[in-house]
């Protein structure tokens, strides 16, 4: 028997010289046109983004295509997790649009998502689901501003609910339904622009205006699974940031203001959040936040903090630390979210706009590499808090900060 | 439809429950319009359960459902409906399915149907998290800074009794107006949750709460009622769009 013929080709290519080319995989459908063609056949409303309003910045995606991210007159769709349990979250994100000049809606006719109860407890099916996305769409296009997503579930919920709407007939049609009896058109937006896409676009601007140095600061990022894992086509990507082979989102951020942009192995896992286990049962959540998130940074990177992008994340890894801590685990790393990195970076106060006195970690060691005096800024907190309480003012305003 | 396969399930759990019952139940999840893009075939590499969160914590694998489901086996699928399919955490990292499965987008679907018919395992898997129904249903906003409570999140630390303690000095020392709310995330209007309700009627939604808690769907349903009847409608008046 003669021996195999096996020619070598080479060895092969080294990481450096391989190309990450999107476009092969680009879906052959595409929800704008697939929007556009109900349009045209009278089933829905698409709600523009209009260049002289919006101000919009066009951004490559996943596999490749351009994305309108609107910047000027939004409608923020806010957060039940953020604005409830760290609120300092949503409020750097309306901070950052004052800072920078643009102008905004925060409505009180919002509800929120309900996705994180349909994904704790399936207690609703998809034509609730669809009625309640599109019930908010079609007031922020009665308001005149286009929506921008604060929350990533609600983001990655509202693309799933954009596609089942395009491709299930029957859904469309109870949905007229519903939303005839609430007087209301149906209406989907051209794009679903989730807020830390805002805050990427911003990144450069957001460095020009940088008052405090970041320099000696390391971070480490989570990508929140329902930014990038529901409905992927049209995350952000960019191909100089980890070769285009996950989102540049928030980690473009802190690149961008100066900081150690820190790696780590289990950076596709998620939180650990769960949704119903979050909530009550929670040591799942707490043990795979500490034991697969936050001690993998700590012994490979050692980061001063971790910054993310959604409600679930910032929760989930700061408040698991408590209990890990009294288990003498290597935990202890301040948690907080892109909009709450860049306000600092600007010069936000830490506990008037950042909110972080609602966190768990401490954030002393952190502010103090940051340059913040945080004794004094609590003081001016507590201040605030004090005429509050004294009945001097009813509540902290913006001139107040 | 006879079951096919008695033998090799004789030692099964839920044997007690006709196999039709189960072949049912299974045929409600294929027929969901979600079905067709959620199950492609199953290489059985295992990228999904080296993805899961779930996976590392329980006895629980989203290769298995996508298994068990491409081979039709209603006696496990029944089995997984009853038991680990309230494990998964819904975060779709098992999406990196190389033939495009959604593990998790077929648990979903499952999830719905077992609450849908009120199966018992489904009640006690939500038996804890009832009140967080009554609170998105009721408020439109899933949870509220009233919620931060040391007996509730006792694992949080200390920090979760500072914020109850000065909850309501805290809540107005933030500055957007809307956040100004204690027992909701934001100042939610009316009208927004008239809307609502009408939502959760029309879409069957109230019903499936219904079959899964009856107290909650009591204390709801009369929430409801009042409101939408300050707006002219009679609750017992709206009948659902959907099937």
């Amino acid at each position: 028997m003669s021996p195999l013929n096996i020619v070598p080709s080479g060895p092969p290519p080294k990481a450096k010289d391989r190309v990450f080319d999107r476009k092969g995989q680009m879906p052959e459908e595409y929800y704008k046109d697939q929007l556009f063609e109900l349009e045209a056949k009278g089933e829905l409303i698409v709600h523009r983004i209009d260049d002289e309003k919006q101000k919009p910045v066009e951004i490559e995606t996943k596999f490749g295509r351009t994305k309108k991210i609107a910047v000027d007159n939004t409608w923020h769709h806010k957060s039940c997790g953020q604005c409830g349990h760290i609120p300092g979250y949503s409020t750097s994100i309306f901070w950052l649009a004052r800072e920078l000049g643009y102008s905004y809606h925060d409505p009180k006719d919002q509800s929120s998502c309900t996705a994180w109860n349909y994904y704790a407890s399936s207690t609703s099916n998809p034509a609730a689901q669809a009625a309640v996305a599109v019930r908010n769409f079609a007031q922020a296009y009665e308001d005149g501003y286009f929506p921008l997503i604060h929350c990533g579930t609600s983001y990655g919920h509202y693309k799933e609910v954009r596609e089942e709407l395009i491709h299930h007939r029957e859904l469309r049609d109870q949905l007229k339904r519903v939303m005839d009896v609430l007087g209301k058109p149906v209406v989907f937006p051209e794009e679903i622009v989730h807020y830390s896409e805002w805050v990427h676009v911003m990144r450069h601007r957001i460095a020009e205006r940088q008052q405090r140095d970041f320099s000696g600061i390391t971070a480490t990022v989570h990508p929140a699974c329902h930014y990038h894992k529901l409905v992927v086509e049209d995350a952000i990507y960019d191909r100089d940031l980890y070769d285009g082979q996950r989102t540049a989102v928030v980690s473009g951020l802190v690149k961008a203001l100066g900081a150690e942009l820190a790696d780590y192995s289990t950076w596709h896992d998620c939180c650990g959040f769960g949704f119903r286990h979050i909530l009550v049962s929670r040591d799942f959540s707490r043990s795979f936040a500490t034991i697969r998130k936050i001690e993998r940074m700590k012994e490979e990177a050692d980061p001063d903090v971790t910054v993310t992008h959604d409600t679930g994340c910032v929760t989930t890894l700061d408040k698991s630390q408590f209990a890990a801590q009294a288990h003498g685990r290597n935990v202890g790393i301040p948690v907080m979210s892109d909009a709450q990195f860049a306000a600092l970076a600007m010069g936000a106060h830490p506990y008037k706009i950042c909110q972080l006195h609602w966190h768990g970690v401490d954030m002393k060691p952190l502010m103090e590499k940051m340059g913040i005096d945080h004794e004094a800024a609590w003081a001016e907190f507590e201040e605030q808090a004090a005429r509050i309480e004294a009945g001097e003012i009813d509540f902290m305003s913006w001139d107040d900060c | 439809m006879a079951d096919p396969s008695p033998p090799l399930y004789a030692d099964a759990k839920y044997r007690e429950v006709p196999f039709e019952e189960k072949q049912r139940l299974f045929d409600e999840v294929t027929a969901d319009m979600r079905w067709e893009t959620s199950l492609y075939g199953c290489y059985e590499c295992g990228i999904c359960v080296a993805a899961c969160p779930s996976a590392r914590f329980y006895d629980f694998s989203p290769r298995v459902f996508a298994q068990v489901m491409a081979r039709e086996d209603v006696h496990t699928f029944y089995e997984l409906l009853n038991e680990s399919v309230w494990d998964c955490s819904q975060c779709f990292s098992c999406t990196r399915c190389p033939r495009q499965n959604n593990p998790g987008g077929i648990i979903t679907i499952m999830r719905e149907v077992a609450v849908n018919h009120g199966l018992q395992s489904a009640k006690d898997a939500l038996k804890a998290y009832s009140r967080i129904i009554y609170k998105i249903m009721s408020t439109g906003t899933q949870v509220a800074p009233d919620m931060l409570q040391p007996d509730f999140f006792p694992d949080w630390g200390p920090d979760v009794q500072q914020v109850s303690d000065h909850l309501d000095v805290w809540r107005r020392a933030i500055p957007p107006e809307t956040l100004h709310t204690t027992e909701l995330a934001w100042d939610v209007s009316e009208k927004t949750r008239m809307e609502l309700y009408l939502i959760w009627k029309l879409t069957g939604n109230l019903e499936m709460i219904e079959r899964i808690d009856e107290g909650i769907f009591m204390i709801l349903e009369e929430v409801m009622e009042e409101l939408l009847e300050e707006h002219g409608y009679d609750i017992d008046d709206i009948e659902s769009v959907v099937d």
